[in-house]
């Protein structure tokens, strides 16, 4: 699976970033860096990069950016990242200039990435290469400047420009999850008992920078991304009855979409981001149907017509079909229509089915919860082979499967831990990681 | 005016301690929960049918029912619900079918409803934690529903009974066994004007 871009390096670089430095060395027309060992992957190192000014803040964003660099590039495990403990036998590096590449040859590292951390007037410049350690190339070689008060965007941004630029990939480390969560304890406003609210929160994908979206002191649920990762839509008890909001979390405004029309629950931003998928008992109270509405609200569409429940939409990646929970056969199945709400047909054959999400290219896959035994647990159907695998097995209960837009990761919230928390793991149900600790958190999305 | 006003309460109390005394046997009844005593033993009274009290002599001046009013609204909507005066609905697992304790509630929150027909209420849908968040927001949706048809045939009318889903977003019991699902599945009223 080795792959050789021919690119020069150089010209690659000075596409890709503005404010690329030239390589040193472009001797190499070889850009990306392969095993030693036949069949494994290339065996990286990422010890701290180097503070080149003094001060403590420099020397902390440093170690910070490499720490939070290797644990983002050990996540799609397409580099055996080499133990950071093995590190402390070599000579660190004091600039780009005197890295110690035999003795980085010694523990069977093929590549390591090296990074420098110099204050500037407007915030911090870091300079990144990753060596070849067996021909001493330089096959990544970029420059970051910027602020200094968020040291893990720079490592977030370093790790997929490398899998982007070493395998290809589409790393996950700059998107985001939302979520919903009853950590603040606040009470619900209006004439109901003594109930506490939740409140929509974001966070980075591996759970750092956790922050709130929503203050209505009111029940708010359902939250998922818009495809840009600029807005959140989500369904808020905020009025009374639910209704469907988008926050634009970088303007701080937002919107009603849906008013005075019964109860709208599951909002989904079409692949496109211009429609919303979503759930209302709008015609017939007691009935829920699966409804399309422009991101403004207007143009509303019915797309299903059931005396059944008809519930908790999701979009293919290509916007053409929708994917929905129906109880029209006696349990709730994941079913599947075309946008226009046409050929519906049944997908699960589950005592139980719920919450679908459909993966993006290249897999062509359904993830959902189906109940089990008490609870529910994480399954995905391969739309081709209509196999269906397992992915978790009875730890607690486990929901709301959500997919990564690489689709080689899925966020849930599962019980396993005591309380509902946010967990992610691999698509193959591997790589388990605890999001959230703080309070109950619920129905995961995770932002492209 | 202050003798009359007076004397209506007096009279109020006297038609509790009354009643609490004929029900002796069984459980307390309506005028259970009092915590500040003025307020609620009107709010009592007011469950009951209007007690034709005396006032034809001078029905000009003192009509006893603005007393009773006005001491019901020194009560919030909040201390009302507090005290849930309409009964909730009890569900089977996964149902959204009306058992017949479920209707017999129903039945009393009517005649609450008959008496006090300025109450608006919400019906709100519950789930138990059992199944999916997002599937149980339909289900809590056909419980409020359900529970708002039986009212209906009973001849209470549709514009005052608005109906919302909570799925399993807010079990009353926060327990994790049968003993708290058999609580937290229901449909639950609140009085949101009166």
């Amino acid at each position: 699976m080795k792959q050789i871009l021919l690119a020069i390096s150089g010209l690659a670089l000075l596409a890709a970033t503005p404010r690329a430095q030239p390589p040193q060395q472009p001797s190499d027309i070889t850009t990306t860096i392969s095993s030693g060992s036949i069949g494994m992957p290339p065996r990286f190192a990422v010890p701290d990069f180097v503070p080149l000014s003094k001060d403590a803040e420099t020397a902390n964003a440093a170690t910070a950016m490499a720490r939070v660099l290797f644990d983002d590039l050990n996540f799609e495990h397409e580099f055996a990242l080499i133990p950071r403990d093995v590190y402390a036998t070599i000579r660190p590096a004091t600039s780009m200039f005197d890295v110690p590449l035999d003795r980085w040859r010694e523990v069977n590292a093929d590549g390591v990435v090296i990074g420098t951390v110099r204050k500037t007037d407007i915030g911090v410049q870091v300079e990144v290469r990753l060596f070849n350690v067996r021909s001493g190339s330089t096959p990544f070689a970029r420059e970051y400047s910027g602020s200094i008060a968020n040291p893990r965007a720079y490592a977030h941004r370093i790790a997929d420009e490398i899998h982007q630029q070493q395998r290809a990939l589409s790393g996950v480390a700059q998107t985001r999850l939302t979520f919903n969560s009853d950590r603040d304890g606040e009470r619900m406003a209006g004439t109901i008992e003594n109930r506490g609210s939740k409140e929509i929160y974001i966070s980075d994908y591996d759970g750092e920078n956790q922050r709130r979206v929503t203050t209505g002191f009111s029940l708010n649920i359902n939250s998922t991304w818009s495809p840009d990762g600029r807005s959140i839509v989500y369904t808020s008890y905020i009025r009374g009855m639910p209704n469907i909001f988008v926050s634009h979390i970088y303007q701080g405004t937002r919107d009603e979409l849906t008013k005075n029309a019964g109860n709208n629950f599951l909002p989904v931003f079409s692949p496109d981001g211009t429609r919303i998928a979503f759930i209302s008992n709008r015609d017939q109270a007691g009935n829920t149907e699966v409804y399309v509405m422009n991101i403004d609200g207007s143009n509303v569409q019915r797309l299903t017509n059931n005396p059944a429940a008809d519930t908790t939409p999701t979009w293919n990646p290509q916007g053409t079909q929708i994917a929905f929970v129906s109880d029209r056969s006696g349990s709730p199945q994941i079913w599947v229509m075309g946008v226009d709400g046409l050929g519906q047909r049944q997908l699960t054959h589950e005592s139980y089915a719920d919450r679908p999400t459909w993966s993006p290219a290249p897999y062509n896959e359904i993830a959902y919860a189906a109940k089990t035994g008490p609870g529910q647990d994480i399954k995905i159907l391969d739309l081709a082979t209509r196999e269906v695998r397992q992915l978790t097995f009875g730890e607690g209960t486990n929901e709301s499967p959500a997919f990564s837009p690489n689709g080689r990761h899925l966020a849930f919230s599962s019980t396993r831990s005591g309380k509902t928390q946010i967990f992610t793991m691999s698509r193959t149900g591997q790589d388990l990681k605890q999001i959230t600790r703080t309070g109950n958190n619920n129905q995961p999305d995770w932002s492209n | 005016m202050m003798r009359r006003a007076k004397s209506t309460i007096v009279f109020c109390l006297a038609m509790t301690v009354m009643l609490a005394v004929a029900c002796g046997g069984k459980k307390p009844p309506v005028a259970r929960p009092m915590p500040p005593p003025p307020a609620d033993v009107a709010d009592a009274s007011a469950t009951r049918p209007p007690a034709p009290p005396e006032p034809v002599r001078e029905p000009t001046i003192v009509p006893p029912e603005p007393v009773r009013a006005d001491t019901i609204s020194s009560s919030t909507l909040d201390d009302l619900n507090r005290n849930s005066p309409l009964k909730p609905v009890f569900f089977e697992y996964d149902s959204s079918e009306l058992t017949p304790a479920g209707k017999a509630a129903l039945d009393e929150d009517a005649t609450l409803l008959r008496r006090n027909a300025t109450w608006v209420i919400t019906i709100e849908g519950h789930a138990d934690e059992r199944g999916t968040a997002e599937y149980n927001l339909a289900l809590g949706e056909r419980r409020s529903v359900t529970a708002r048809a039986y009212l209906v045939s009973l001849g209470i009318t549709a514009d005052r009974l608005r109906t919302v889903s909570y799925g399993k977003e807010f079990p009353f019991d926060p327990g994790h066994d049968e003993g708290a699902y058999t609580k937290n599945r229901r449909a639950h009223f609140v009085i949101t004007a009166k």
